[in-house]
């Protein structure tokens, strides 16, 4: 590989990027990502103008971890990465299954008219059946 | 004291009026909460065509979990001293009750589970079904060092105490394994009491055969997860 086909990899690497923190950015100004959802692919975005503007820094790591072969390195920092994120958006989804069903049962259950309800003093009184005792 | 029947039920039109019936019939002092988890079919109606039932109507599906832990916030609110189980699939005879309730009223036990494996093998389910069973038992003596033999009955019932633990702590599928370790940790006691259960009347189990390999390895990362857990109050 000569020198000239080298820079041209750094320089596409550098704008590939800085495109994508630029995107990440764009879709946080027009509120289409939270920015909790957003600092894993920035950080992402940063590590790889970091490795792409340094090229020395990843033969480093490489040789620092013991991988034989620089190139093998970026793509377990990219998979490290990618699982972090996949793994946040589990846990996020976990946290929205909960929201959800405790939304789902607090409806029922206004619905219903149960203790929870406005009404429902007045169906005690007026001893409707079914209608919850109080405690 | 008080005491209410949970009935979840999801599409369930079709045996769930001669659940009500035998309700009304054979367990006359419950008061009846039927829990509809998002039926698609009449489940809705069929219920309310019993005056005096209370119906909660779930707008989406959210799985038998949440249904009945539903029924737990509704007589944890309504300050119900005692709450029993029945699925509305018909599988639980209400006749059968006063066995599950006597425990909890003798104020002998915080909940009770009615088990089917006790006393006669009527029951019989198919091979892999059985299989998990055993696994469960063993499980069960090992971890909780006390023999229950019937995990998975649905066909429950539940003092104040364990009403309040469960209607905040309840797992979302398959939860009947689980919900006897949550109960066990908080020191709560469990006795097993027989009964006759009846095969279903219309309608499919909520755990087909393809899901039984799911629901075993679900529940047993679930329990293992929660002896790990040093406070489960969340979730």
């Amino acid at each position: 590989m000569d020198n000239v086909q080298i820079i041209r990899i750094q320089i596409l690497a550098v704008i590939g990027s800085v495109l994508l923190i630029f995107f990440i950015l764009e879709l946080i100004r027009r509120r289409r990502l939270r920015e909790e959802f957003s600092i894993l692919w920035l950080a992402m975005g940063v590590v790889f103008l970091v490795l792409s503007l340094f090229r020395g820094l990843l033969d480093k790591f490489s040789y620092f971890i013991g991988i034989g072969y620089p190139p093998a390195a970026l793509f377990l920092i990219l998979i490290m990465g990618l699982m972090l994120i996949l793994i946040h958006f589990s846990t996020a989804i976990s946290e929205l299954k909960e929201t959800q069903k405790k939304l789902v049962q607090e409806i029922g259950l206004l619905k219903a008219g149960g203790a929870h309800s406005p009404a429902a003093p007045a169906l005690r009184a007026y001893g409707l059946p079914g209608g919850p005792k109080a405690g | 004291m008080e005491k209410i029947a949970i009935v979840p039920a999801y599409n369930e039109e079709k045996s769930l009026p001669a659940v009500l019936r035998a309700l009304r019939a054979d367990a006359p002092d419950f008061d009846v909460v039927v829990v509809n988890d998002g039926s698609t079919d009449g489940t809705s109606a069929a219920a309310r065509a019993f005056a005096g039932v209370r119906v909660i109507d779930l707008p989406e599906n959210i799985g038998i979990g949440g249904a009945v832990q539903t029924g737990f916030l509704y007589a944890r609110e309504g300050g119900y001293g005692l709450a029993v189980q029945v699925d509305g699939d018909g599988q639980h005879v209400p006749s059968e009750i006063p066995k599950i309730a006597a425990p909890v009223l003798a104020g002998t036990a915080d909940a009770v589970i009615g088990s089917r494996f006790i006393e006669k093998a009527k029951f019989r389910g198919s091979a892999f079904r059985r299989a998990g069973i055993w696994v469960f038992q063993a499980l069960n003596a090992v971890l909780l060092g006390q023999r229950i033999t019937d995990s998975t009955s649905g066909f429950r019932a539940f003092n104040r105490r364990a009403i309040d633990i469960l209607s905040r702590t309840y797992p979302d599928d398959y939860p009947e394994p689980e919900a006897i370790y949550i109960l066990r940790r908080r020191g709560l006691t469990i006795v097993e009491v027989p009964v006759d259960m009846a095969g279903r009347a219309a309608g499919r189990s909520s755990i087909g055969f393809g899901h039984s390999l799911y629901y075993m390895v679900k529940v047993c990362l679930a329990i293992f997860v929660l002896l790990l857990r040093r406070d489960d109050r969340a979730g």
